[in-house]
C-alpha cells in the first residue's frame, strides 16, 4: 500500500479526463439527437448532410460558434455579462462528479471504483451544486440589461426555487430505505432484478422527482425562461458567438447529469438481470458502465420525446403544478414510506401505499381547486365567437 | 506545511477577501455576489473541518436558497450604486463607531489567546468526519429540545407567512 496515494491520484486524473470528455461528447451527441429525433417526430429529416447521418453536425455548429465574432453589446455590465456562462456551465459540469458510473474496475492489481469521487454525502452535494446554476441564469439575464432577459432570468429563478424542493423532497424516502446518502450505496443497494428498483417502491416520488426534473432544466414542457413567443429567447438574447453556445452545452450537460443521477437514484445504477456480475474484474466493471451508459441514453432519449411531444405551461399553471400537486405528493410520500417502513418493514406495501396514497392526495387537491375556482361569470354572449357568428362575418 | 493548511489559508483568504468585498462594493449585486463567494470558502472551512454534512448544507441553505432570493429583491428594486453618504445615517454612525471598536477588541483577544494557547493550534481537527448519522442521533437525543425548537419557530414563521399573504388577497377581493 505504500504507492497507494500515487495510484489514487492517477486513477482519478484519468477517470476526471474521462468523464469530462464523455460529457462534452455525449452533449454533442445529444444535440444531433435532439434535431435527429425532432426531425423524425415531425416527418422531416432533420441534419443529415454533414458526415454520416448528419453526426458531425454539432461538430460544423461548434466551429461555426467559435469563428463566430464575440459580439457585447454596449449596454450590458461587462464582468457579470461574461462571467455569467460560466457559472451556468461550471455547476454543471462539476456535479458529475459524485456519480457511480459503474461497479468497479481491476487495473494492476489496485481496485478501482467506476466513480470520480464517493463521498458520504453525494446526494446533498448534487443537490447544492445544481442549486448554483440558477445564478449563470439570473446573473446573464441582469447584466444584458434587456426587458426580455430579465423577464426570462426572474422567470427561471423562482421555478428553480419552487422545483427544487420536490427535487429534494422527492429523493428523501429512498435515503430513509436506504439510510445512506451516498450515491454509490444507493446504487448497491438497489438489487439486479427492475422490481427491486427504487422506482417501483417509491413510485410517485420517482415521477415528481423527473418531473421536477425537467422543470430544473429548463426543458420545454418548462422552458418558460426563453418562451420564444413571449420573451424572444429569454435570458440568453443578448447573447452571441461561445458565450451563448456555452449557455447551449449546459442545458444538455445538466439533462445528461440528471438522468445519470435519475438513473442512480432510481433505475437500479448498473444493474441489469445479474448481467454485471458476468466476466472477470475487468470486464464485469466495463459491462456495468455500458449498462448505465445504455440507461442514461435511454432516458436521455425521454427526454427529447417529452420536448417535442407536449406543449408549453402557462406561467400560473407551472406554479400551481408545483405547489399544489408535486410538492404534496412528494410530502405524502415521505410521510408514507416513513410509517409504513416502520410498521411493516416490507417493500412492497411501501411501494403500494405511495401509490394509493398520491392517488388520495391528488385527488383531494384537485377536488378543492375545483370547488375554489370561482365559476367564470357569464360573458356578454354578443362578443363570442360562435359558428353563426362566424358565419355572420363571412 | 501538508495539504490541509495550505487549503486552510487559501480558503481562509477567500473568505475574507469576499467578507472585504461585500462592504468595499459599490453595487448591491457584486456585493452579494462576494457574499456567495465567502459562503463558498466558509463550506470549504467546514469540509477541512470533517463536517461534509455542514458545509453541503451551507451551499444549499445560504449559497443556494438565500441568496438567490437576495437576488431576486436586488434585481426587482432595481437598486443603483449606493453611495457612502447615503447608506449611513447620521444616527447610526455612532453606533457603528463602538461595535466595530468591540470587533476589533474581541479579533484581538481572540489571536492572542491562540497565540498563548498552544492546545487549540495544534488540534487535529480533520482526524474525525462527521457524518449525517452522527449529527442525526444527536438531534434526536442530546439536542432533541433545541431541534423541536427550532421546528415550532420555522412553523410559526410558515403561518405567519400564510396569515400574511392570506389577508392581503381578502382586502384585494373586498375592494374588487
Amino acid at each position: 500500500m505504500e504507492n497507494f496515494p500515487l495510484v489514487l491520484i492517477i486513477s482519478s486524473i484519468v477517470k476526471i479526463l474521462i468523464i469530462v470528455h464523455l460529457l462534452l461528447i455525449g452533449v454533442m451527441i445529444m444535440i444531433w439527437a435532439e434535431r435527429r429525433v425532432s426531425g423524425w417526430m415531425q416527418d422531416r429529416l432533420g441534419p443529415n448532410r454533414v458526415g454520416p447521418q448528419g453526426l458531425l453536425q454539432p461538430v460544423a455548429d461548434g466551429l461555426k460558434f467559435l469563428f463566430k465574432e464575440d459580439l457585447i453589446p454596449d449596454h450590458v455590465d461587462k464582468p457579470l455579462y461574461v462571467m455569467a456562462p460560466a457559472m451556468l456551465l461550471v455547476p454543471a459540469l462539476v456535479a458529475v462528479a459524485v456519480v457511480p458510473f459503474g461497479s468497479a474496475i481491476t487495473v494492476f492489481g489496485h481496485e478501482i471504483p467506476l466513480q470520480i469521487a464517493d463521498i458520504n454525502i453525494g446526494i446533498l452535494y448534487i443537490l447544492a451544486i445544481t442549486s448554483l446554476g440558477v445564478y449563470g441564469v439570473v446573473l446573464g439575464a441582469w447584466a444584458s440589461n434587456n426587458k426580455y432577459s430579465l423577464l426570462g432570468g426572474l422567470r427561471s429563478s423562482a421555478q428553480m426555487i419552487s422545483y427544487e424542493l420536490t427535487l429534494g423532497l422527492g429523493i428523501i424516502g429512498i435515503l430513509m430505505l436506504t439510510s445512506s446518502l451516498s450515491l454509490r450505496t444507493i446504487a448497491v443497494e438497489q438489487g439486479a432484478y427492475p422490481w427491486q428498483w427504487n422506482f417501483l417502491i417509491h413510485f410517485p416520488a420517482f415521477l415528481a422527482f423527473t418531473t421536477a426534473m425537467f422543470a430544473e432544466t429548463n426543458r420545454l414542457p418548462f422552458d418558460l425562461a426563453e418562451a420564444e413567443q413571449e420573451l424572444v429567447a429569454g435570458y440568453h438574447t443578448e447573447y452571441s458567438s461561445m458565450k451563448f453556445a456555452m449557455f447551449f452545452m449546459a442545458e444538455y450537460m445538466n439533462m445528461i447529469v440528471g438522468s445519470a443521477v435519475t438513473v442512480t437514484l432510481f433505475l437500479g445504477g448498473w444493474h441489469f438481470f445479474g448481467l454485471e456480475n458476468m466476466g472477470g474484474p475487468v470486464w464485469s466493471g466495463l459491462i456495468s458502465f455500458g449498462i448505465f451508459f445504455v440507461k442514461t441514453a435511454i432516458f436521455l432519449f425521454v427526454f427529447i420525446w417529452v420536448r417535442w411531444t407536449l406543449p408549453r405551461f402557462r406561467y400560473d399553471q407551472l406554479m400551481n403544478f408545483g405547489w399544489k400537486f408535486l410538492l404534496p405528493v412528494a410530502l405524502t410520500s415521505i410521510v408514507v414510506t416513513g410509517i409504513l417502513w416502520i410498521t411493516t418493514n416490507s417493500r412492497l406495501i411501501v411501494g403500494i401505499g405511495n401509490v394509493v396514497s398520491a392517488f388520495i392526495v391528488v385527488s383531494i387537491v384537485a377536488s378543492l381547486l375545483v370547488m375554489k375556482t370561482p365559476k367564470p361569470a357569464i360573458q356578454d354572449s354578443d362578443n363570442r365567437l360562435t359558428p353563426s357568428a362566424l358565419d355572420a362575418i363571412e | 506545511m501538508n495539504a490541509e493548511q495550505i487549503l486552510f489559508i487559501l480558503f481562509g483568504a477567500v473568505s475574507l477577501i469576499g467578507a472585504i468585498a461585500v462592504i468595499s462594493f459599490r453595487h448591491p449585486i457584486y456585493s452579494a455576489l462576494s457574499l456567495i463567494v465567502t459562503f463558498f470558502a466558509q463550506a470549504g472551512l467546514f469540509v477541512l473541518l470533517g463536517a461534509h454534512f455542514v458545509a453541503a448544507v451551507q451551499v444549499i441553505v445560504y449559497a443556494g436558497a438565500i441568496m438567490v432570493l437576495f437576488l431576486f429583491v436586488i434585481m426587482l428594486l432595481n437598486l443603483g450604486t449606493l453611495s457612502v453618504k447615503g447608506a449611513i445615517g447620521t444616527k447610526l454612525k455612532g453606533f457603528a463607531i463602538i461595535l466595530g471598536i468591540l470587533l476589533a477588541a474581541e479579533g484581538i483577544y481572540i489571536a492572542m489567546n491562540a497565540l498563548n494557547d498552544t492546545a487549540v493550534a495544534s488540534a487535529e481537527p480533520a482526524a474525525i468526519t462527521t457524518t449525517t448519522y452522527d449529527i442525526g442521533e444527536l438531534l434526536f437525543s442530546k439536542y432533541l429540545l433545541p431541534f423541536e425548537v427550532t421546528s415550532l419557530i420555522l412553523l410559526a414563521a410558515l403561518i405567519g407567512v400564510i396569515v400574511l399573504v392570506k389577508r392581503d388577497s381578502q382586502e384585494e377581493n373586498q375592494n374588487r
